[in-house]
């Protein structure tokens, strides 16, 4: 069922994309939860993956530089999201929007992943009744959609 | 990384770096290794943000996979700032420091 592909790379360069319902409304529902998380608080330790520290030893120059980059990168962002939750029901996506795609995913799995505290070793049998099986099980798909995608976009860059 | 450079016969005077004037030696990109973001993601983005070849940026990606970090930028301040606030809009784990 969930082994069709949902990205492939169209003649042209465009990348179609086939979502079903189900698919949609849980990636609608996501891109609005972090958004709204953004605009809140964008400090929040959750969200510490999407706005990490550009000085490691020196919390005056990393001050300089969230000061003068900060809301770029807020900005940015929020564009991916809106433009994945713009598109959602398209049947292709320009290379620009499957671009916005790949980041959007890809902060939706940074947050969920600091959430879920994931570790290169970690397993994902969900079997065990860990209580975190749910997200892991978000976890997993939107990795799964994310690799499809770089898959999908990397043909043009080879 | 090494360097496969031999020694030099002739003695040149080197600066070193407590000599040179701070705003002259030269800022590094370094991207740190995390656990969350995919290895052909981060070879795509090397890719994309540095005009590296798949060769390449494969070989930097491993680099920061296995030894936890690597260099992939350096330049002035300026560049260097601009450099890590790409690979933090694509979600990388960049930070800058003077080398």
């Amino acid at each position: 069922m969930l082994y069709r592909k949902q990205f492939t790379r169209g003649r042209h360069g465009e990348i179609k994309l086939r979502l079903r319902t189900e698919e949609r409304d849980l990636l609608e529902m996501l891109c609005a939860e972090l958004r709204q998380r953004i605009d809140e608080d964008p400090a929040d330790d959750e969200l510490r993956r999407l706005f990490p520290p550009a000085h490691a030893d020196d919390p005056e120059a990393d001050a300089e530089y969230r000061r003068m980059v900060g809301n770029q990168l807020v900005g940015g962002r929020n564009r991916a999201l809106d433009t994945v939750e713009r598109t959602l029901t398209q049947s292709s996506l320009s290379p620009e929007e499957a671009e916005s795609w790949l980041t959007a995913l890809n902060d939706l799995r940074l947050v969920l992943g600091t959430r879920l505290d994931v570790t290169e070793e970690m397993s994902f049998d969900l079997r065990t009744g860990d209580p975190r099986a749910p997200e892991l099980a978000v976890y997993g798909y939107l990795s799964w959609l994310q690799e499809q995608l770089v898959e999908a976009l990397a043909l043009g860059f080879r | 990384m090494t360097t496969t450079l031999a020694p030099a016969e002739i003695e040149v005077e080197q600066p070193t770096g407590e000599d040179e004037p701070q705003h002259q030696r030269p800022w590094v990109v370094i991207v740190w290794n995390d656990p969350i973001n995919l290895m052909s993601y981060v070879t795509l983005v090397f890719q994309k943000l540095f005009g590296y070849g798949l060769a390449e940026a494969t070989k930097l990606m491993l680099q920061v996979h296995e030894e936890g970090k690597a260099v992939v930028s350096s330049g002035t301040r300026e560049k260097a700032e601009l450099d890590v606030s790409r690979l933090h809009a694509h979600g990388l784990w960049a930070t800058m420091q003077q080398d």
